[in-house]
Formats: C-alpha cells, structure tokens, sequence
C-alpha cells in the first residue's frame, strides 16, 4: 500500500473513531421505533392514500438515516454526498414518469 | 519508443477523499438502487393502474414481515460493529459481529422462503413455478394469480430479486470473515436446500444459486487469495446496509399497502 492509500486508511478509520458506538445503538432503536409505528398505522385501517404518505415519509427518513450513520455518507467530503444522492434522486424522480399513464389507463380499454 | 522516467509515482489526490474499491462499490449500490427503482415503480404502477388489487396479507404474514424487517435491522447493526471492530484492529470481534449478521440475513431468508411457500401453497404462483400436487386451484388465491396476474409478477420478482440480494449478501460476509473455510460451508447449505425442499418448491431449482456462488468463489480466492483488511470490511458493509435499505421499501409498499386486517 503506497503513502497515499494508507493516508486515505488513516482518515477513513479516523472517521469511525470520530463518533461512539452508542450513536450506532440510537439509530438502530429509531429505526425498529419507527418501524413498530408503520405497523401500528397498519393495524388502524387508515385511508390509504394518507397511510401510504406517512409510511413512505418515514421510509425516507429510515433511508436517510442508513444511509447517513450506517453507510457513513455523513461522514464522506461534500462532493461525494451531493453527487452520488443528487444523482441517484434525479433519477428515480424520472421515473415518475410513468405514473400518470398508470391513473390514466383506469379510465382507458375495454368497459 | 517509449521513455522510463525514474521519478516517485505521483497520484492526484482522490476527487472523493476514499479509497477506490469504496467508489466503486457506490457505483454499483447506485446502479442497483435503479434496478429497484424500476421494480419498485412497476409495483407501484400496477397497484395504481388495477383497481382490484389484491390484499393477501393476514395480520400473521405481517407479523412475519415484521420480524424479517427486525432481523435485517439488527444486522446492520451487528455490520456496523464488525466494520467498526475492522478498524480498531480487533479480529476476532470483527468475525464474530459478521457471523452474526450472517445469522441475522439466515434467519431473513428463511422466514421469507416460510412466506413464499404458504403463499404458493394457497395459489399465489407463477408459471414459471412448478406445479403442487393435489393443489389445483385450491387455494385462497387461486383465483388471484388469474384475474390479477400483475400481483404474483410483481411481487415475487420484487421480494425475489431483494432475496437474492440478501443470500449473496450473506455469502460475501461469510467469505470475508471466513475465507476458503466457507466454501465447504456453502456446499453443505446447498446440499441441505437441494435435498430439503420437495420438487415442486420453487426453492428446490433456486438452491443451485449457492452452487454457483461456491464455484465463482472458489475461483476468486484461488486466484487472488488475501487476508481482508478494514477497508474490505466496511465495502462489505456497504453492501448489506444497502440490502437493508431497500427492504424499508419493500415492507411498507408491498406488506403494509396490501394487509388485510380482520
């Protein structure tokens, strides 16, 4: 391993030191707190247009918590943050494209 | 003709402050997360576009679902810990939290294979699959494979396409923490899902995947045998947080969207 690549080592394992186990051990319990709410939500029979708005706001923000302490991308330097998320957001967001024609077909073929 | 110059390599310093093989594991998990895009959005569309979706879901399976999702996140806990044991230099902790997780993914795709087969047995198929004896139409949800074929697709190439992830996700742990010593391990593993699954299991023909994987793995430590360092680790980490990511998807789209609370 060459000067540059055990520096690079160094400031990786630096930033694993920088925070505390115990961090890992809150993540996890909110993650499993939130989790138990989506099942609780689903065990109340809501509308499902409300339910799937809550649950998929608390998917993404179960997503940006692994991402961030688990997956360590908060830890990462700025260019690699906003150019791997901003990438991957502007593609999926692409794809949404398909839902119109998804309401659409309802009213569409055979009665 | 060619010029040596006899001067120290100089590299430019890297445009995302990290070592390679963890941009390139980004580069796939980023490419992956598009290939579960794509199916979780044709999911979605399905659901959108068809207006008796089925809700197979009975508050048992949710509580199945429940317990998987469980196990997924306390191993990315226990990975957490291997990775962070991989940089203190603590060996044998770092084996034992990826045996670990590798139990956490077991007992994952275990309880999913238990849901897939009461599925199956009560009519939810593919064509694809094989046929169960003496089951024909017979199930709660026979006759939901037939009117609303886009339910068995979706669902089993969404949950099936994430199980495959898990499996060869615990496959990578288990040659990380073990090395070679986990191919006679694998072989086992295929041997029991080969022989301990009936043949009309859709379990019995996926079995050969660990096959597979024992001999492309095989290959690889034979030709480039190594001891994993912190780095391998943590790009193995990568991987199986991703895994758990993608099922905070899965669980409540597919589980909790279709549940059919009594």
């Amino acid at each position: 391993m060459d000067t540059f690549q055990v520096a690079i080592a160094e400031r990786v394992a630096e930033q694993h030191r920088h925070h505390g186990k115990s961090q890992f051990f809150w993540v996890w319990g909110a993650l499993l707190g939130m989790t138990a709410v989506e099942v609780y939500l689903t065990y109340r029979n809501m509308q499902p247009v409300r339910m799937l708005t809550i649950l998929m706001g608390l998917s993404l923000v179960k997503a940006a918590l692994i991402i961030g302490y688990f997956m360590h991308m908060k830890y990462e330097v700025s260019r690699m943050k906003w150019l791997t998320m901003c990438s991957l957001v502007a593609c999926l967001a692409l794809m949404m494209i398909f839902f119109p024609d998804a309401l659409r077909i309802l009213s569409l073929g055979v009665k | 003709m060619a010029a040596t110059v006899d001067m120290p390599a100089l590299y430019e310093p890297s445009l995302f402050g990290t070592y390679s093989k963890k941009i390139g594991m980004w580069l796939f998990l980023l490419s992956d997360s598009l290939t579960f895009g794509a199916l979780l959005y044709a999911y979605s569309y399905g659901r959108i576009s068809t207006p008796n979706w089925p809700t197979p879901f009975h508050s048992e399976s949710i509580v199945n679902a429940t317990v998987m999702t469980a196990f997924l996140l306390t191993s990315s806990l226990t990975m957490v810990l291997a990775v962070r044991a991989a940089v203190d230099g603590n060996a044998k902790a770092q084996r034992l939290w990826l045996l670990a997780t590798m139990a956490c993914g077991l007992g994952f795709v275990l309880l999913h294979g238990r849901e897939w087969s009461k599925l199956i047995a009560e009519g939810l198929t593919l064509p694809v699959f094989p046929k169960l004896p003496g089951h024909e139409a017979a199930g709660e949800f026979a006759n939901v494979a037939k009117s609303v074929p886009q339910f068995p697709a979706t669902f089993f190439g969404l949950t099936g396409m994430h199980m495959l992830h898990v499996t060869l996700g615990v496959i990578y742990l288990g040659i990380i923490a073990l090395r070679r010593n986990f191919i006679p391990i694998l072989l086992l593993c295929w041997l029991g899902a080969w022989l301990g699954t009936p043949a009309y299991s859709p379990f019995h023909y996926a079995a050969h995947v660990l096959l597979l994987a024992a001999i492309v793995c095989s290959v690889i430590l034979w030709l480039k045998p190594k001891i994993y360092d912190a780095a391998d680790v943590e790009v193995a980490g990568l991987y199986w947080h991703f895994v758990d990511l993608v099922w905070m998807f899965i669980f409540p789209l597919v589980y909790l969207m279709s549940a059919k609370i009594l």
